[in-house]
């Protein structure tokens, strides 16, 4: 209390909203992580620690299943769509504006403005007749499905990466008699990497933690983990839901401090 | 080389480099024109159809699926009445959504005003600290705050144990649970483009008004909400856009009474085997989702043109 003056831009209580905000942020997410740790067979009285709810969910063939095909999906899905994206990043930056590049950006960015329940539905009718035309009731579908909407998010680091990038290095290898392709994968692709590897990880969470468009897509005996959680909610609940959702978490915000420090990088 | 001869290798360079952008995009295209925009077509293309009798559809033209978005048929005589289930499911999510938007703006405001007047060191943290549950799964998020309000969830058992009540309250399962989710999930969309705005703000400004004896309130009002406004804006239309569209919250912490349009559509795909019905709500959630966001393009374009101005 020592320092009285008048600072302009405090405004009163503005600061104890924001901390009960933070509170309000966190506190319901650190009880779901804390009581994962339970011993008792319930979600909100404690009964001392115990890793026994992460030991039964381990040994649950049901999620065993949907998690390697979450890990499945996320993986392939994150390569495709970080292939594509890259491609389409380097079609779009760095080059005189040319007629249709704000439609192509309007279609790359389209998963991000249509709600996911229309897209759900709308591949939920497609996915259909395929299914009939084919037969075919794999993991495709929803490897389809999770590429499409990922693409956004890896494009946009992507394209981050590549607009900050200076070209006088690319020049100066054409300039040395590099071939085009050489320059690319000399020069370019190194400095495009650390975007390149943000991409990736974002469209790998993207991917890992979809609930709607997975629910209306996947074929019977398909629940990734999200899913397979979302059915678990409808019974009566035990920590076990709470270790699942608390290594989810633990892998979600490992990827992620990993992706700030890749981009941040840069300056 | 002539000025003529010039121009007519830069007009080819030029259109050579459209080409390679057209063919570098080519692949993004073609996933996102099988996999996103074009089902979209299709789900036009079904709201016209006749409902098959063990779901999907049959091929033949029917307005029904339209109809029925307003109306349903009166079993007994086949005239239509106004579906007043319908109109309470379409007020509920307009209303929820627009509430939602209401208190994560009033909570998010100062919030983002916190984070923008910290040192720049803390700044960092704070703002980490409100990205992190913006990108944490909404399940497992929605899954926390309903471990927290269910019956047996952590409120309850707390107001039983410190002996203030015998019987759980009631939380789960209502409006003001799903409300109270979905302000929660959506929060971070509002205070990361308030922050934005706020960090761009100049200080000085306000320094100037209080010397013109302006009173706080005067400042917030007068200085400080109009030249945030693209932010507010844009967060507003983060967290106003997918509350509409809202499955997994209002599933999750409203149960079956409690339904919003997206639990309505999915309804249509299963129990309610009326696919065309379930198409055209579909489509009309994305005419409303489509008009929100030209409106905000026109806001944030005039907030933009009024700045460059004034």
């Amino acid at each position: 209390m020592a320092d009285r003056r008048f600072q302009v831009a405090r405004l009163p209580g503005f600061a104890t909203i924001a901390v009960l905000v933070f509170l309000a942020l966190y506190l319901p997410i650190l009880t779901l992580v804390g009581f994962a740790f339970n011993a008792e067979n319930s979600i909100s009285v404690w009964g001392g620690f115990s890793l026994k709810w992460f030991a039964a969910a381990w040994k649950n063939q049901a999620v065993q299943d949907a998690a390697l095909r979450s890990l499945t999906i996320a993986t392939l899905s994150a390569l495709i769509a970080t292939s594509v994206a890259t491609l389409a990043a380097l079609g779009t930056t760095r080059r005189p504006a040319f007629r249709g590049r704000g439609f192509i950006y309007v279609m790359i960015n389209q998963p991000l403005m249509v709600p996911e329940i229309v897209t759900a539905v709308a591949l939920l009718i497609l996915f259909g007749i395929v299914k009939q035309a084919t037969g075919y009731q794999g993991l495709g579908y929803l490897v389809a499905a999770h590429s499409a909407f990922c693409i956004p998010f890896a494009y946009l680091p992507i394209r981050a990466r590549l607009a900050g990038m200076d070209a006088s290095l690319e020049i100066a290898a054409a300039d040395l008699y590099a071939s085009p392709i050489a320059t690319f994968r000399r020069v370019t692709l190194p400095l495009l990497a650390p975007g390149i590897m943000a991409g990736a990880m974002l469209a790998f969470v993207i991917s890992l933690d979809d609930v709607v468009i997975t629910e209306f897509v996947k074929s019977g005996g398909q629940d990734t983990l999200p899913t397979y959680m979302l059915g678990q909610m409808r019974r009566a609940i035990t920590p076990e839901v709470n270790a699942i959702s608390t290594l989810l978490l633990a892998l979600t915000v490992a990827l992620l401090t990993a992706f700030f420090l890749l981009t941040r990088q840069k300056d | 080389m002539t000025p003529a001869a010039t121009g007519q290798a830069e007009a080819a360079r030029r259109r050579a480099s459209a080409r390679n952008g057209w063919l570098l995009s080519a692949p993004a295209l073609l996933i996102l024109t099988l996999f996103a925009c074009g089902p979209l077509l299709i789900v036009l293309v079904y709201s016209f159809l006749t409902p098959g009798q063990y779901g999907n559809v049959v091929g033949e033209f029917s307005p029904d699926g339209w109809i029925g978005v307003l109306y349903s048929r009166d079993i007994f005589d086949d005239t239509l009445v106004l579906a007043d289930a319908h109109l309470t499911i379409f007020w509920r999510s307009v209303k929820l959504s627009l509430m939602t938007t209401l208190i994560t703006f009033a909570l998010g405001f100062p919030t983002a005003w916190f984070i923008a007047t910290r040192p720049p060191k803390a700044r960092a943290m704070w703002l980490f600290l409100i990205t992190i549950p913006f990108w944490t799964n909404l399940l497992i998020r929605t899954f926390a705050i309903n471990e927290v309000i269910r019956n047996d969830g952590i409120i309850n058992s707390l107001l039983i144990w410190a002996g203030l009540i015998d019987q759980p309250l009631r939380m789960i399962y209502t409006d003001g649970a799903v409300l109270a989710g979905m302000a929660y999930v959506y929060l971070p969309l509002m205070v990361l483009p308030l922050f934005a705005a706020i960090d761009r703000f100049d200080m000085r400004l306000l320094e100037a008004s209080y010397d013109l004896y302006a009173s706080r309130w005067a400042c917030l009002r007068r200085v400080i909400l109009p030249i945030v406004r693209p932010g507010i804006v844009a967060g507003s239309i983060l967290v106003f856009v997918p509350s509409l569209g809202a499955y997994v919250t209002p599933r999750v912490l409203g149960g079956g009474k409690n339904m919003m349009i997206g639990n309505f559509i999915e309804l249509q795909f299963t129990q309610g085997r009326n696919w065309p019905l379930g198409a055209a709500l579909s489509i009309l959630l994305l005419v409303v989702v489509a008009l929100a966001l030209i409106l905000y393009v026109r806001a944030a374009e005039g907030g933009e043109s009024e700045g460059r101005h004034g």
